[in-house]
């Protein structure tokens, strides 16, 4: 038998422990006024809507219309600067070309209590109001995310003089160059009017030569070009400090304006926050009292073998607890939803079976009458196959249901990205609890068991199951 | 050490009627109370306000329908468990499939606040699918559910290929059959209606089932390599369920126990959405348990007999 060092037990139980506290507390530093996070714990979980109550959305095109993806990504663009002009920075947006279909999902925070959910789904998807303004006066300027500054409300001459509006683009494009003179790479938006667009903007830029024309998007300014010369023919650039995405991201909000069509809300939810916080609450304690039972299960059952599983399975749900909260830089954080606390749960499950297997095969190698020695590595040897290939099976099924129901999935073809995200988060959490079954049920609990065996107090059979003596 | 010496194949009649009975009642109650598709799946739409003061169902009735003019059943609640700030609610639920659209459901708010001008209505869930998408939500839920179970029975026809991996992995797929009959059993009886939950239990039953199954296969494998190929199958299996059945009887009540605590905490709060996952959960643990030890391990010996009877037979 491979001798384990009794000091095994105290690094690997340290380790589980360390990373338990860890993962449920996280580590945070003050700066100044600034609170840094250097270990996400459980209070950095990103909850689902229907935890913590929020708003979900599906729109499409009215009345059947066949939507270009490009048109799509018109309306997504839309979408974000509505999100983004109403302070809601934490959501998800899929945009399903398949189906023509954009998902919205938004939690409700809990102060805002006058929030009308059905205002705000209407508002995110109204047609869009595509202005082009002279000048560009503004009411009030905001610090966006990414630190750029975001210019609302059109006032004085910029809000009275309205040169074109939506239907007067025909299309925008973002196009790349190569500038003559530095031979750099330059993005620019071409702009192409229509008739009567091309007409009115003639008029004005033949004015406004030197001087700035803004581009508004319902309240929020887009862009401000100046213009350089008259344009006759309503064909034009606009030049910027464009980078491929940028100019890409404006062509679109230019076009979202010019729109065809109008969206129609398909079907929606909405949760309160208050409904969420109780489920919350209650899945919470539940999953204490369960982690209770089950250790006091364990401990009486199984006694030495029972107590280095309790230990294990801390380490396991402060695995999964790791994965969803993005503890692990590699793995970015995830919506956690019921089912994905659901997924825990049975992930536990399978760790308490593995935990079980391994133990109860010990306790009859000992009433056969093996040496302590013996019976430990003999029922590890032998519990190891039917473990594993029960929590294979386990995975099958996890991979299907993250392959089935994902953002994007091997069925897209057929049935376009999914709109139910919480079956998802279910084959996520039960996957990665499935992955630390095989870290703590099975290796930590092996080094565990065997380094314990080693200590002299603890080499009593009736320790791990056997008779007393 | 306690052993088991149960002749498990000599009483797999008693077995067999009783997964008969309990189907036969399973499927009466479906005849007889019918089963309900969740608005996930059929489309449809339910609004639950919470409010405050005193409403009467006649004229709440009257101003939703009013403000959408569609036949509706409105429930009144009077309390919702662990929130003070919304113990009454009322929950409207359309009949028919179609959704409802953002005005139909901002006309129902306005009316009601007109009936009642002195209590406040808030808005606390909706939810509005439309026919198509719930029936493609349906649709992909059972293309889910057949990948899974055909990728299993690979998988076990595979790894016990030693001991007839095929009649394993399709007897195991039975016992599996079984379960999801009972968890949906379940859910008529209970009068649950079909959504999402039903689809999570059903994979969650699938895999811990096929555990036990496993398990029990994982022995009878080895004691294969054991006894030797004199033994026959029945002791065989007899064997080696006792041998491994202290370990299904642990794992049942572990898990069991942890589900009946997520029901019981479910149940204080007033969550149907976590308790109607969690009492078909205990019930396919249970199922799940007794298919594979009382199922799954005769219909494998009944099968190999047979087998063997036709070659000594040619």
């Amino acid at each position: 038998m491979k001798r384990v060092p009794k000091a095994v037990f105290f690094i690997v139980a340290f380790l589980i422990l360390l990373l338990t506290y860890a993962s449920i507390f996280g580590a945070y530093g003050q700066n100044g006024d600034n609170k840094i996070t250097y270990i996400k714990g459980a209070g950095d979980i990103r909850w689902g809507i229907d935890i913590r109550g929020g708003v979900e959305a599906t729109f499409v095109p009215a009345d059947g219309i066949d939507a270009t993806d490009e048109q799509l990504s018109s309306v997504e663009e839309t979408i974000k600067l509505r999100l983004l002009s109403n302070n809601i920075t934490d959501y998800e947006l899929y945009t399903d070309t398949a189906n023509d279909r954009i998902i919205i999902r938004f939690p409700w925070k809990n102060d805002e209590s006058s929030f009308d959910p059905e205002t705000a789904i209407e508002e995110l998807s109204a047609t869009a109001e595509l202005t082009f303004r002279k000048g560009m006066e503004a009411e009030s300027q905001e610090m966006g995310s990414n630190g750029e500054l975001i210019y609302k409300t059109p006032t004085g001459e910029t809000k009275e003089n309205i040169i074109l509006n939506g239907s007067d683009v025909d299309k925008a494009e973002a196009a790349a160059y190569t500038d003559q003179q530095t031979g750099a790479l330059k993005y620019v938006v071409n702009l192409e009017l229509t008739p009567t667009g091309a007409e009115k903007f003639a008029e004005a830029t033949a004015e406004m030569v030197g001087e700035t024309i803004s581009v508004w998007m319902d309240d929020v300014m887009i862009s401000a070009p100046t213009v350089n010369q008259e344009i006759p023919d309503g064909k034009c650039e606009i030049e910027g400090n464009f980078t491929a995405a940028t100019a890409t991201e404006l062509a679109n909000k230019i076009n979202a304006g010019a729109l065809p069509f109008t969206l129609k809300t398909d079907s929606f939810g909405t949760i309160s926050p208050t409904l969420g916080e109780s489920s919350l609450n209650a899945m919470t304690l539940a999953g204490i009292i369960a982690f209770i039972l089950v250790a006091l299960f364990m401990l009486v059952m199984f006694r030495l073998p029972g107590f280095v599983a309790v230990i294990a399975l801390a380490g396991q749900v402060a695995l999964s607890l790791a994965a969803v909260s993005g503890f692990f830089p590699a793995f970015p954080s995830f919506t956690m939803t019921l089912p994905g606390i659901a997924g825990i749960i049975l992930s536990i499950g399978m760790g308490v079976d593995a935990n079980i297997i391994t133990a109860t095969r010990i306790k009859e190698e000992l009433w056969l009458g093996k040496t302590l020695d013996g019976a430990i590595e003999k029922g590890n040897e032998s519990s190891f196959w039917a473990i594993f290939d029960g929590n294979i099976t386990v995975i099958i099924v996890a991979v299907i249901l993250m392959a089935v129901f994902g953002p994007s999935n091997i069925l897209s073809m057929i049935f376009g990205a999914s709109t139910t995200g919480s079956i998802y988060s279910f084959g996520y959490t039960l996957l990665i609890g499935v992955i630390g079954n095989f870290v703590m049920g099975v290796t930590a609990t092996r080094l565990m068991t065997k380094s314990l065996s080693r200590f002299k107090v603890l080499r009593n059979k009736w320790l791990f199951g056997g008779a007393r003596g | 050490m306690k052993k088991f010496n149960i002749k498990f194949y000599q009483h797999r009649k008693i077995f067999f009627c009783i997964s008969l009975g309990l189907f036969v009642i399973g499927l009466l109650c479906n005849l007889i109370f019918g089963v309900e598709l969740d608005i996930d799946f059929r489309g449809g739409a339910l609004v639950q306000y919470s409010y405050t003061g005193e409403v009467d169902q006649e004229t709440v009735d009257q101003a939703v329908e009013d403000a959408i003019g569609r036949a509706v059943t409105v429930t009144i609640t009077d309390a919702i468990g662990g929130t003070d700030s919304a113990e009454k609610s009322l929950t409207i639920s359309l009949s028919g499939s179609e959704g409802i659209s953002l005005d139909e459901q901002k006309a129902i708010a306005s009316k009601l606040g007109e009936a009642y001008p002195d209590s406040t209505f808030e808005i606390m869930q909706s939810t509005s699918v439309p026919p198509t998408m719930g029936a493609k939500f349906f649709a992909k839920c059972l293309v889910a559910v057949a990948l899974a179970a055909i990728l299993l029975v690979i998988y076990v026809a595979l790894r016990f290929r030693k001991i007839g991996g095929m009649s394993a992995g399709v007897m195991a797929v039975i016992a599996l059959v079984h379960d999801v009959m009972m968890v949906y059993f379940t859910f008529v009886v209970f009068g649950f209606p079909i959504d999402d939950n039903f689809i999570a239990v059903v994979l969650t039953i699938l895999g811990y089932s096929l555990n036990d199954t496993i398990v029990i296969y994982d022995r009878v494998r080895e004691n294969r390599r054991i006894l030797g190929p004199k033994v026959s199958y029945e002791e065989l299996m007899d064997t080696s369920i006792n041998q491994t059945l202290t370990r299904s009887i642990n794992t049942s009540v572990c898990t069991f126990l942890a589900v009946a605590v997520v029901f019981i905490v479910g149940s204080v709060y007033g969550l149907s959405s976590v308790t109607t996952f969690a009492l078909p959960m205990m019930i396919g643990i249970v199922t799940g348990c007794y298919s594979s030890v009382c199922l799954a391990g005769p219909l494998y010996v009944m099968w190999q007999n047979h087998k063997k009877k036709k070659k000594e037979a040619a």
